[in-house]
């Protein structure tokens, strides 16, 4: 009976969406007030109903109920709860219907925050997310319904993929879906503004802290997932340049490009055509993730059903979706698009156009390497890999000048820089960056290899450049000796930037200086990995729940020091016999130890793999920062949405900046702001 | 500057950022491409000697074989048509095991002995290489194989 329920409940939501997406369109074409005023109503039905649906669907998973084919599939009594509940997106058919759910999340989201933004707007807005809703509904109930029946039920489920019975499977999907589905925002607004013939600073305001929820929530869903990776596979890696991960790299790219080309649309009301090409780019990018992760056209652990059907439907939604988006902008954006404020080469809209070109160039060079080889094998034209090298090679001649106008570029005044006073604010993190590679070079020399000493370098200019404003709103509230309000989206770049600067050290210092060994070890045998003695003690049997285990005991000494317990494991799951690697970590700030065990090699040896890895976690909390440097600027009061006239009228707190700062002369850019 | 002036100085940049992509990326591309290859076309002698590539197939039953307490490992892989023999030194992945499909990267030497220096048998137990069932079902040998993939 409850799965009817869903199936129904699914039904409906379909029902609704279709007239969502009619009368927010056609409603706001004929301007019909009644039209329009019920689109609203109608995206929180549908958000009732596909949560009814979901509901039923983890209620079927709580309860085990193997009637249901897709619980059948993906879960067993054996289950813990937690993963009983998790499984749900464990598979295809459960994930879809998290997308679904999570879009209209973030419809009900539009509709509540949306009180004092035009009517007409909001109903086109809705109206956009509405079709989008309809296509992914279709998609659910035709090739993948998670309802199904089927009968006679087995006895005992299939159990969730071992790999995935972890914590991490409660917050890494969800995350990263509320990422790719929230760009569906940025694009409904832009979409919006090209039917609705108004493409302006006032659009490029609303689109915004849509646009950083999104992207902090995809940041986040990026992170955990590498961490995941980490510690779950049992290499150590924390990037592979798989086809999955890619296929949530590249929105990310994206929508970092677009959260900076919105700042030049809303502040000086250029690159609008670009901005909203942006916002179309960057959905069409998360919709080619879904298709790469879910058409199983790819060998990955995200790849969970082969289904042609499937493939070809998401990828025919794409084709409409970025079809009509196209169509759309080719045919308004250059009546639109007019002529933005002026600016100098020497000003912060280069700046911020260098940012977009490395940035969309980064993710095309991701783009052809992920999707070369599954064209050429599609045509049939033989079977190739691009492996991480290629990404490498392509990717770094891009990231670094990135990294080098990151700490430029914010202090850099709109329309025209000024030299002298940029060249003064940037003296000292140029001088504690470079003067602190020079020590590191002299102290380690020979010791330290030189991408290491570059790469630190270059990841303590750009922690040390996105200190420069918070430093000086300190000194000039201590100064001041009153209570200066300082405006949190621009504590909120700050931090954002000092994020990445995190994940620059990260990267360069694991993956430079860690020191990994795979050895054939016997119990009492010692094995060395740089000032670390690792000691194997054996192993013995241990159970879990619906497992067994063969678990290590190393122990890991600094100079004679003991500084860790290690128990890695070998997981049997009973159900089907399935081997999942659970490697030990000891994770420090500044380390990380790291062991895995392999298989017995006769004897009582075992194969071992013993790590150090210096800093490596700085990359994923660099990653954090960067997310929670989003959510500081989110909570500026600025985006609190205002209606139109409050927006015109409106000067930020401590005078931030302008928004009206195309009608202004030369816009004042953070450095004058302060006096 | 003039609107007609940045929107050409936006023309230049974006095309300075693709022509220079490009020119990255075909340098990296040409360096780093793997091909495929299937343990009949090695046994053809249509893969190179000497260059790194990749070849899947089934791991033949009671083919692995070690020196107690080495890391070293020896099996063979088959497309159920020809056989290859290779040696892999370093950790096996947990889904190694006789009859499973994997895909091994290395380089095969002029007696035509694969010495792997990755390989590959990641996902589930009842997952198959897309590469390796498309050849298996070439061979005809996918049968046994494809009725496990039958419950999806």
């Amino acid at each position: 009976m409850i799965p009817e329920i869903g199936h129904l409940a699914l039904i409906l939501a379909l029902a609704l969406a279709l007239a969502q997406g009619v009368f927010g369109l056609a409603g706001a074409h004929r301007r019909d007030l009644s039209w329009m005023g019920s689109v609203r109503t109608i995206a929180y039905g549908q958000f009732a109903f596909v949560l009814i649906s979901f509901g039923c669907l983890m209620y079927s998973f709580a309860i085990s109920d193997f009637t249901v084919r897709y619980v059948a599939e993906n879960s067993n009594t054996q289950l813990p709860l937690v993963y009983k509940l998790t499984a749900v997106w464990g598979a295809h058919e459960g994930s879809l219907l998290l997308w679904i759910l999570i879009l209209t999340i973030w419809t009900a989201g539009v509709a509540r925050f949306s009180r004092k933004l035009p009517l007409e707007f909001v109903s086109r807005v809705l109206g956009v997310m509405g079709l989008i809703s309809l296509g992914f509904l279709l998609f659910s109930l035709t090739t993948s319904n998670p309802f199904l029946r089927l009968l006679p039920a087995p006895l005992q489920g299939r159990d969730l993929n071992p790999i995935l019975q972890d914590p991490m499977l409660a917050a890494h999907p969800p995350m990263l879906y509320m990422g790719y589905v929230g760009m569906s925002v940025a694009f409904a607004f832009a979409v919006a503004a090209l039917i609705g013939g108004k493409m302006d600073a006032i659009w490029a305001r609303w689109s915004r802290p849509w646009t950083t929820a999104a992207w902090l929530f995809l940041t986040v869903g990026i992170t955990l997932g590498s961490w995941w990776a980490y510690y779950e596979l049992g290499w150590g890696g924390w990037w592979f340049w798989d086809p999955v991960e890619n296929a949530s790299f590249m929105p990310w790219l994206a929508g970092t490009a677009l959260i900076h080309s919105l700042a030049v649309t809303e502040k000086r009301g250029a690159f609008k055509s670009w901005t909203a090409l942006l916002a179309i780019i960057t959905f069409a990018l998360s919709l080619l993730g879904t298709f790469l992760v879910r058409s199983g056209v790819l060998v990955s652990v995200h790849a969970f059903a082969i289904s042609p059907t499937r493939g070809i439907f998401v990828l025919g939604l794409i084709g409409v979706v970025l079809g009509a988006a196209l169509a759309l902008y080719a045919w308004r954006a250059p009546s639109l698009s007019g002529s933005g404020g002026g600016f100098k080469w020497f000003s912060r809209e280069t700046f911020l156009l260098l940012n977009n070109v490395l940035l969309t160039v980064a993710a095309a060079a991701v783009l052809l390497g992920t999707l070369y080889p599954l064209i050429l094998a599609a045509l049939g034209l033989g079977k190739i890999s691009v492996g991480p090298p290629y990404f490498n090679r392509v990717f770094f001649p891009l990231i670094v000048p990135l990294f080098i106008v990151i700490g430029i570029g914010p202090y850099v005044n709109w329309k025209r820089g000024q030299g002298k006073r940029l060249g003064r604010r940037l003296a000292a993190p140029a001088a504690v960056a470079i003067g602190a590679g020079i020590l590191a070079a002299i102290v380690g020399w020979a010791s330290i290899p030189w991408p290491a000493l570059a790469g630190g370098t270059l990841g303590l200019w750009v922690l040390a450049s996105a200190l420069i404003e918070p430093i000086s709103r300190l000194r000039q509230r201590r100064t001041a000796g009153r209570s200066l309000k300082v405006p949190r989206h621009v504590l909120g770049m700050s931090m954002a930037h000092f994020g990445a600067g995190l994940l620059v050290l990260g990267v360069t210092v694991s993956s430079t200086m860690s020191i990994a060994k795979n050895v054939s070890v016997t119990p009492g045998q010692v094995v060395h990995a740089g000032s670390y003695a690792f000691t194997f003690h054996g192993v013995h049997d241990v159970r879990g729940p619906n497992y067994s285990a063969k678990q290590a005991l190393v122990t890991a000494s600094e100079n004679g020091e003991p500084a860790a317990v290690l128990r890695p494991e070998k997981r049997i799951f009973s159900h089907d016999g399935t081997t999942t690697t659970e490697a030990a970590v000891d994770a420090g700030v500044f380390r990380d130890l790291y062991v895995a065990i392999g298989k017995p090699l006769g004897g009582n040896a075992w194969s071992l793999r013993v790590q150090y890895k210096p800093m490596v976690h700085f990359i994923w909390f660099g990653g954090i920062v960067m997310a929670l440097g989003g959510l500081l600027a989110l909570s500026d009061r600025r985006y609190r949405v205002r209606s139109k006239a409050d927006a015109m009228a409106d000067d930020s707190p401590a005078g931030a900046m302008p928004s009206k700062g195309r009608l202004d002369t030369p816009a004042p850019a953070l450095a004058e702001e302060r006096r | 500057m003039t609107p007609r002036r940045k929107r050409m100085m936006f023309v230049a940049a974006i095309v300075l950022g693709v022509g220079a992509a490009t020119a990255l990326g075909l340098q990296a591309f040409r360096g780093n491409l793997l091909y495929y290859f299937t343990p009949t076309q090695i046994a053809a002698g249509k893969a190179p000697i000497g260059q790194r590539f990749r070849m899947g197939g089934l791991v033949v039953p009671g083919s692995i074989h070690r020196k107690p307490g080495s890391m070293t490992v020896h099996f063979t892989l088959t497309d159920n048509h020809d056989k290859v023999p290779v040696t892999y030194t370093g950790i096996l992945p947990d889904l190694f095991r006789e009859g499973q499909g994997i895909v091994v990267h290395g380089k095969l030497l002029p007696d035509h002995k694969f010495v792997a220096d990755e390989v590959l048998a990641k996902h589930s137990a009842d997952y198959m290489p897309p590469a390796v069932a498309a050849e298996l079902k070439a061979h005809k040998g996918a049968k046994a194989l494809a009725a496990t993939n039958e419950f999806k």
